[in-house]
């Protein structure tokens, strides 16, 4: 029994031949449409969730199953002081597969030591979220027709944002992958992952500050939200958030073919002017989200197309 | 200067870090040895200033390899007959269960209560360990 809970516990074979699978899924659904009749995806999030939560929900249901859960820990045993390792040990009884967001680093992890069917981490803390860095390299693959020998602009807060750090561990396993860091210098990609993804892959990279240093040179742009909690001044924030911030006057910097992802939501970081211009493709990943979550639940219960 | 007996038999942990021998006592379960155990603290060093030393007469089964997560400048001196027969260096082991705690409030093995406390090694030369849960990387 196979579980996601780290993005690279999925090989690079294996993330491909998924991404293919997804990519099968996105030009035509109906194969799979009664696929998973007769299983059951648990929803258990801990921690509230919109897009997630009914992204997975849409991705069982239209393979055909059913879905059962809870969207937060108050409508749970977790409010008597259950722990995630009887939670997981029950919910294996009434379900076939699950989802779990949990705010605690490493709750997934525990799940699926104690469960009897396969657990995707939906989200831990900040730590991991794996089924967006699956999103986010399938919109990239869709886009550009690969994964390798392209410039990828990171934008925000790299510091804090788990999906940057998962989608730098996953795309330098695929080879000649260029990064350029666009961050204030408050919330640059901390050491760790510098030692262990970058420098340990020998990823060749650069840091600014500025979208306008990066913008002519990239092929993906991908944005992420500044929090305003990260600052320890408003000073400091107001000055810092508008060097992140994406306008239709910097996107003409840009290559026509560049593809600009966030994982969403936004709230100021992609102005709603850069919604029309073609080389958006936000809305497509969050549409994209569905199709790789329907393929990873087929491959995780093992089922084919029926 | 104070005078302990020297080994007949058994071991010395020497070399640890000012301050950390009663750690390393807890940590080892010499408590629950039935044979003489010494800890001499705060003792005369070339090399750091000051350092512990543990001496355990007698034999004990211990699993010394996980001091090296603890401190890889500890050396073990393997004594037979009043002498020094071995000196055993440390091997890191790949993983250590309940030797160290996570120091990441939001990790999940400081929030649910059964959950073991597991640390991998993530790099052998730099004796980097790190949560298996969040990663965190333990700080000596």
């Amino acid at each position: 029994m196979k579980h996601l809970i780290d993005p690279l516990d999925f090989t690079v074979e294996e993330t491909l031949e998924l991404l293919e699978l997804a990519d099968q899924i996105a030009l035509d659904s109906s194969p799979y449409a009664k696929a998973c009749r007769g299983k059951i995806l648990a929803t258990l999030f801990y921690e509230p969730s919109t897009r997630t939560r009914l992204s997975f929900e849409s991705a069982m249901l239209r393979l055909g199953g059913s879905v059962l859960g809870f969207a937060s820990a108050e409508s749970s045993s977790v409010s008597k002081g259950e722990s995630v390792a009887d939670t997981i040990r029950a919910v294996s009884c009434y379900a076939d597969i699950c989802a779990m967001r949990h705010p605690k680093e490493g709750a997934p992890l525990v799940a699926s030591h104690y469960s009897g069917i396969p657990v995707i981490n939906a989200g831990d803390g900040g730590h991991q979220h794996p089924t967006q860095t699956l999103t986010d390299l399938m919109t990239i693959r869709r886009k550009k027709g690969r994964l390798d020998q392209m410039t990828i602009g990171l934008c925000g807060d790299l510091k804090f944002g788990r999906t940057v750090h998962s989608l730098m561990k996953s795309l330098v396993r695929f080879g000649n992958i260029r990064f350029v860091l666009i961050s204030p210098e408050e919330l640059r990609v901390p050491d760790y992952i510098m030692q262990d993804v970058l420098l340990a892959h020998s990823a060749p990279y650069r840091e600014v500050e500025t979208l306008e240093e990066a913008m002519p040179e990239l092929d993906i742009l991908y944005m992420t939200r500044i929090q305003k909690e990260r600052f320890f001044n408003e000073e400091d924030y107001v000055r810092l958030k508008d060097s992140c911030i994406l306008t239709a006057e910097k996107l003409r910097a840009a290559k026509s073919d560049l593809a600009v992802l966030h994982p969403l939501p936004r709230v100021n970081e992609i102005t709603a002017e850069v919604d029309n211009d073609p080389r958006a493709a936000y809305f497509e990943q969050a549409q994209n989200g569905v199709s790789v979550r329907m393929a990873l639940i087929l491959k995780l219960l093992e089922v084919a197309a029926c | 200067m104070l005078n302990i007996d020297s080994l007949e038999h058994g071991i010395v942990i020497d070399h640890i870090h000012a301050g950390s021998a009663m750690k390393i006592y807890h940590l080892l379960g010499l408590d629950s040895l039935d044979c003489s155990v010494a800890i001499i603290k705060n003792a005369k060093s070339s090399k750091f200033g000051k350092k512990d030393i543990i001496k355990i007469e007698g034999k004990a089964d211990l699993n010394l390899d996980i001091l090296g997560v603890i401190d890889h400048n500890i050396t073990i001196n393997v004594i037979d007959m009043g002498k020094i027969v071995a000196k055993r260096s440390l091997v890191l082991p790949k993983q250590v269960t309940n030797v160290i705690r996570c120091k990441n409030p939001r990790c999940i093995s400081n929030a649910e209560e059964g959950v073991d406390h597991i640390f991998q090694l993530c790099n052998e030369k730099s004796q980097l360990y790190r949560c298996i849960y969040c990663e965190q990387e333990f700080q000596k």
